[in-house]
């Protein structure tokens, strides 16, 4: 059978491979598309208020005012650290928690086991869109409107995150485990020291996704914050840019205030985010 | 104390906060949620909330059957969203994943610069967009010029806001599907399309008989979750449309806007916890009724 399949002859070898060459331009336009609308952001951001409404893609003369003007007598610079706040609590609370409860998961037998794991579960299945409702009756019942635990409480252990550190435990041999018990090591001691290292990339990535999550974050945070110092980014920028009226060059810095630095930080994790993906297929 | 027991100890040790957390902030407020939307709930009110059974849904009824109602509309709206965007998205991100698949070079290039908007925020992405998309002095319009097309006024016109806004998730979660379908693609065996080849197979039989089969459950997994995320639309359209109503007159509003509306605008929770019930079980069905198709088998 193997000698019927002939390697194709190599006729197109030095040829031009016009497929290929279709493929390249097509994918090349899509790019075009995916960063243009970025570089259109930076540079209404560097145009004078005179130059907004006139019809030209780049600023005649290019200018950085817009930032002094916006870090300086905007909220920015506050709602940029609500921001960053919020997404490291919510991520630090995530790599514990949820790393620990999928080692039980995977690890422990105990009564309940089962039930407790679908309850878990079945959290997964109703929309954050239901619960912003009673989250906030509650959430005002004990004062933690304007708050950082008003923002972060919701989203201190996530479902997703245990169910993705379950399966990454499982791969942990349970020999190891149970010779750390032999020497004498408590069940805490063990989990921190032996299997948590062993699944730090799950880890890694299930704090990146989760601090993207949080970070982007929208409905929750603009419900939960009413007073301007408490906001996060998405709000503060949704609401200066509601009041900025056709100011764009400021409204464009603030877009890029928010969003410049992010996309600097995910170009350097792409590699283990795009992977993360692939292999999970988890939506940030 | 035997060794078993203080194991299970451990365990519920372990997992006593997270379980509280998993009770006290997701399950119970969801069957809250069900419990506002039996009451006239206004936050204002110091006194109880007066309990109205089904009146909220009878409302809901009344509010849908009403062509001009905005409830009304938001529900039309969202159903087009989905309609509209899901199959562009996967037809879009498909078409891109098999080009990149048949590259051999700069596909990670490729791959990082079509995912970016996904990383970034959906306010920010919105507010460009909005710029973008103005009339005049707009980037697009520039465009168009540039081709001699007349300026459009895209989210200002009440016949083009929807497509617009819907364009403009669609190039948001392009990145997403790709990555995914790519991965998908990567794990069909390549002995498969040896085999096709052998048999003499053109690029379209191919297409239909091997990569649709086996992309299956990529396909409906990304089905379910941008219907699910169309259904949820909220950040784009709030700050898309003008005064964030979901406008011009209505032609952008969606179910979620109209939550937010009622609930911390007019501070109706009861109704607004209503739409999030009905939101809720629509999302269960169509999940449940996509999830039927992946079972479903093939002949290869």
């Amino acid at each position: 059978m193997a000698q019927l399949i002939q390697p194709r002859p190599m006729t197109r070898g030095r040829q031009i491979d016009l497929p290929q060459i279709l493929a390249y331009a097509l994918l090349t336009l899509g790019a075009v598309t995916m960063v243009v609308p970025f570089f259109w952001m930076i540079s209404t951001s560097m145009k004078t208020v005179s130059e907004i409404l006139k019809p030209q893609f780049f600023p005649s003369a290019p200018t950085l005012e817009n930032y002094v003007t916006v870090m300086t007598r905007t909220l920015f610079p506050t709602w940029y650290f609500n921001s960053l706040l919020a997404a490291t609590a919510s991520t630090l609370s995530v790599a514990f928690f949820d790393s620990l409860v999928g080692y039980v998961f995977a690890k422990f037998e105990f009564p309940l086991k089962k039930v407790f794991f679908v309850l878990v579960l079945m959290t997964l299945m109703v929309p954050t869109e239901m619960l912003v409702i009673p989250w906030y009756i509650m959430a005002v019942g004990v004062k933690l409107q304007d708050s950082l635990l008003g923002i972060v409480f919701p989203g201190l252990v996530t479902a997703t995150g245990v169910f993705l550190m379950r399966q990454s435990f499982f791969a942990v041999p349970d020999e190891l485990i149970d010779a750390a018990r032999i020497d004498g090591m408590h069940e805490f001691g063990i989990f921190t020291t032996i299997a948590w290292p062993l699944v730090k990339s799950a880890v890694a990535a299930v704090c990146i996704f989760n601090f993207l999550g949080n970070w982007n974050a929208f409905i929750w945070p603009l419900i939960v914050t009413s007073k301007r110092a408490t906001m996060t980014l998405p709000i503060g920028l949704s609401f200066f840019s509601g009041e900025a009226g056709s100011d764009w060059h400021l409204i464009m810095t603030g877009a890029t205030i928010a969003t410049v630095p992010l996309l600097i930080v995910f170009l350097f994790f792409q590699r283990q985010i795009i992977k993360g993906i692939a292999l999970t297929g988890i939506k940030a | 104390m035997s060794l078993r027991t203080r194991r299970i100890l451990w365990a519920y040790a372990f997992i006593l906060i997270p379980l509280l957390f998993f009770i006290v902030i997701r399950a119970y407020p969801t069957l809250f949620a069900f419990n506002i939307s039996l009451h006239d709930w206004n936050p204002l009110r110091t006194g109880d909330q007066p309990f109205i059974g089904i009146d909220n849904f009878a409302r809901f009824l009344k509010d849908i059957a009403d062509p001009n109602h905005v409830t009304r509309k938001a529900f039309e709206n969202t159903a087009k969203y989905v309609l509209l965007g899901v199959p562009i998205q996967l037809a879009l991100s498909l078409s891109i994943a098999l080009l990149l698949n048949t590259i051999k070079r700069w596909v990670t290039l490729f791959r990082v610069i079509y995912f970016i908007p996904f990383v970034t925020s959906a306010v920010a992405v919105a507010w460009v967009w909005r710029s973008l998309y103005m009339p005049d002095f707009g980037a697009i319009n520039l465009l168009l010029d540039a081709f001699h097309i007349p300026s459009q006024r895209f989210l200002l016109d009440i016949n083009q806001s929807l497509p617009s806004v819907t364009a403009v998730v669609v190039w948001q979660g392009l990145g997403f599907a790709v990555i995914i379908f790519l991965a998908g693609l990567q794990q069909i065996p390549e002995v498969y399309y040896e085999a096709a080849r052998v048999d003499g197979a053109n690029r379209l039989q191919v297409f239909r008989g091997i990569t649709i089969p086996l992309l299956n459950s990529s396909i409906v997994y990304l089905a379910v979750l941008q219907t699910i995320g169309f259904l949820r639309m909220f950040a784009e359209v709030l700050n898309l449309s003008r005064q964030g109503d979901g406008g011009p007159i209505n032609s952008t509003t969606t179910v979620v806007l109209r939550v937010y509306r009622e609930g911390f605008g007019s501070f109706n929770m009861g109704y607004a916890a209503t739409l999030t019930v009905i939101l809720f079980a629509i999302i269960l069905v169509i999940t449940i009724v996509q999830l039927r198709f992946l079972q479903r088998r093939f002949d290869y």
